[in-house]
């Protein structure tokens, strides 16, 4: 069996984009799965939806380049269906999280409640019932974490709140003297309702909270949810909205890779990295306010473009500013290479080698930084990537270091992309009206965030009202790969190593 | 090593002077002894993120680089509850956070401050209140000064602690007068 067989069912979407859609039963679903996984494609994200008079139906988006595939799978009264945990490993938390929220149970054995934790009874679904029950009385649940026994094995619980200035979530160690055995992540902690809250909203006003499901990835968020908007009605931006998006795309992810790589020197002990990657990431942040109205571009994109187009003398200042970040960065890449101390606990820490990256179905940076090649502006790009020709970064080596270099190379090389976006920016509007998509409209929109490939589905209710609306966050993928990355390490490289991978809570708990 | 020893040369101090907009700041100084009477010599802050986006804490991050310098104001962000005297909330709050915010607050010694931060820990913000999130900050603990912005620059931020030191100092000297 081959993907093409399904290439012939599909349905090529809309113009202008890659996305191609699919109607499977749900007898095939698991046969699909695997041809996806056989050509070396990965479930980018999956969700439910049930509503009244309606079968419910599963979705999934695909992606192995250059094609991705928007699957639709409806499934019989009974609400399960087959799970896909043995073949993409993190559709395991997926699928418990689409009962959590949906009431559609999947075959995996695992059927712990993921996001839901003691909000609401287990017999509610928030996206199913409407009006829900009042929270139970117990203000905290019983999770049944996996325990490690042996002699001298002891268990380090820590968080929601953790020391530092960071997400809620809980992390349970098994560990005999320093070496961690066994981490088991608990998440779910900042679930606020954002599916729920979406089709409270209109759809032409979504964007605004899309761009908060993640603060750190506003832009890939917002962009992501104005993309399957305007698929579903066919707009095709100006060429220069498209550009004017991409550039801040970047500069998001330049303002990510500095802060982390500050961070991460920090962590490791070299409190003058810290000090010199958070004054480069000031400066860039006001840059951009002076150039684009906000230091973080939360509210920048916006159905049919974006909110305000660049000045040319703003064009100017800002390209003379990133000459100046690319030395000072060029400057203190030296000083990281050259430390012996930063390299000794950032080299072998936190290993996840390609084989087991490709297993668990790494994507991103982190994927990147695993020999795992996918990056959405390279394959099945849509505008303007298909003309910037991003050079795709990766690493071989998995560990730490690999993922600090990493960030270097794809700060060099968004340099590089928003100088030649400010040189070549196409005349014309940077942004024209989107009308409102009818009853039924479905679209999907991908974006590569600085952390990996961000999904949006969305679907469109009567007089421009939200049906449903699912973002999916990179952060389901590599989530699990940190309880391998772990293993073996001491205890004390736990805060280094997760925050080489910065995976989000907010985009993951929804 | 050079090459870091020259780095930090070249940089030099890029610590801005207190920022306009905040009055509080300017009092810095006729607060000091308030401020040790009340709190201690320094001012420490334990943030909770009861559940926001994670935008505000970018923000409450940059306070700590060269350019705001928070620290040498004497304000440290400290890793216990225990030890602080202000906790600096985002919101909204998940309903999955209300337990651990609660007992945060409680874990904090009297007197303690509240500084909700952020448009979502001040209203609910885009994410309103509903099955999951309590909305804002205050619905959950008691709340002194509220900094809205979404999310809100620095400066705003250190113009809340400060208004929340102050409203703190004019208090304790209320008290002392009665």
């Amino acid at each position: 069996m081959s993907l093409a067989r399904w290439m012939t069912r599909a349905t090529p979407a809309q113009a202008g984009a890659a996305v191609s859609s699919l109607v499977v039963e749900s007898h095939e679903w698991r046969d699909l799965a695997q041809d996806v996984a056989a050509a070396g494609g990965r479930l980018l994200a999956l969700w439910g939806t049930n509503r009244v008079g309606q079968c419910d139906t599963l979705h999934a988006v695909a992606v192995a380049p250059p094609r991705i595939l928007a699957v639709t799978i409806p499934l019989a009264i009974d609400r399960g269906y087959p799970g896909v945990e043995d073949v993409f490993p993190s559709a395991s938390r997926m699928q418990r999280a689409v009962f959590d929220l949906c009431g559609l149970r999947s075959t995996d054995r695992d059927t712990r409640p993921w996001l839901r934790h003691a909000a609401w009874p287990a017999d509610a679904f928030p996206l199913a019932a409407d009006p829900m029950p009042s929270p139970p009385q117990s203000p905290i649940d019983d999770y049944a974490y996996v325990r490690v026994e042996g002699d001298g094995v002891h268990e380090i619980p820590v968080g929601p709140v953790h020391a530092g200035i960071i997400e809620p979530g809980h992390f349970r160690f098994s560990v005999v003297g320093e070496k961690v055995l066994r981490l088991e992540e608990r998440l779910g902690y900042v679930h606020k309702g954002i599916e729920r809250r979406f089709t409270e909203l209109p759809i032409l006003d979504g964007h605004r909270l899309a761009a908060r499901v993640s603060g750190d990835s506003g832009v890939a968020y917002a962009w992501s949810y104005c993309q399957a908007l305007e698929r579903m009605t066919g707009t095709v931006v100006p060429p220069r909205a498209s550009w004017l998006r991409a550039l801040a795309l970047e500069l998001e992810r330049i303002a990510n890779h500095l802060g982390d790589l500050g961070a991460l020197g920090n962590d490791a002990g070299f409190a003058f990295g810290l000090a010199q990657f958070s004054r480069l990431k000031e400066q860039l942040l006001r840059a951009t306010e002076q150039v684009l109205g906000q230091r973080y571009l939360l509210d920048f994109v916006v159905p049919g473009g974006t909110c305000l187009d660049l000045a040319p003398a703003s064009a100017t200042a800002l390209d003379e500013y990133l000459a100046q970040l690319t030395d000072e960065v060029a400057v203190l890449r030296g000083i990281y290479e050259e430390h012996t101390g930063l390299r000794d606990r950032f080299a072998g820490a936190g290993t996840v080698l390609p084989e087991l990256a490709s297993w668990l179905g790494l994507v991103g940076l982190a994927g990147r930084a695993s020999g795992q090649t996918l990056d959405l502006r390279a394959d099945a790009a849509c505008a303007p990537y298909d003309e910037l020709n991003v050079r795709r970064c990766t690493q071989q080596d998995g560990d730490v270091l690999a993922r600090v270099t990493l960030r270097f190379d794809e700060l060099g090389e968004s340099v590089r992309v928003v100088r030649r976006i400010l040189r070549a920016l196409p005349p014309g509007k940077h942004a024209i009206a989107v009308t409102i998509p009818p009853v039924g409209a479905v679209g999907v929109g991908l974006i590569e965030a600085w952390r990996g490939p961000v999904v949006v589905g969305l679907e469109a209710g009567p007089d421009g009202s939200i049906l449903r609306c699912h973002p999916q966050d990179p952060s389901w993928h590599n989530w699990p790969a940190l309880e391998h990355a772990i293993i073996g390490n001491i205890v004390p490289d736990f805060p280094l190593i997760n925050k080489s991978f910065n995976l989000s809570y907010s985009g993951h708990d929804l | 090593m050079l090459k870091t020893l020259q780095q930090i040369l070249k940089t030099g101090i890029v610590t801005e002077a207190p920022p306009a907009p905040a009055d509080e700041l300017r009092v810095r100084e006729a607060l000091e002894s308030r401020i040790r009477e009340v709190l201690g010599r320094a001012l420490c802050i334990r943030e909770v993120d009861a559940g926001s986006c994670n935008g505000c804490e970018l923000e409450i991050h940059a306070l700590g680089n060269p350019v705001y310098s928070i620290e040498s104001l004497g304000i440290r962000f400290v890793a216990s509850p225990r030890h602080a005297d202000l906790l600096l909330v985002t919101g909204p709050v998940s309903r999955h956070m209300e337990v651990a915010l609660r007992r945060t607050y409680d874990a904090t010694p009297d007197p303690k401050l509240v500084v909700a931060v952020g448009d979502c820990g001040a209203c609910g913000g885009v994410f309103g209140s509903g099955y999951a999130s309590c909305g804002a900050v205050s619905n959950v603990i008691p709340v002194d000064v509220v900094v809205t912005g979404c999310p809100p620059s620095p400066t705003r931020i250190m113009a809340g602690i400060l208004a929340a030191i102050s409203k703190s100092a004019a208090t304790s000297t209320g008290r002392s007068g009665e």
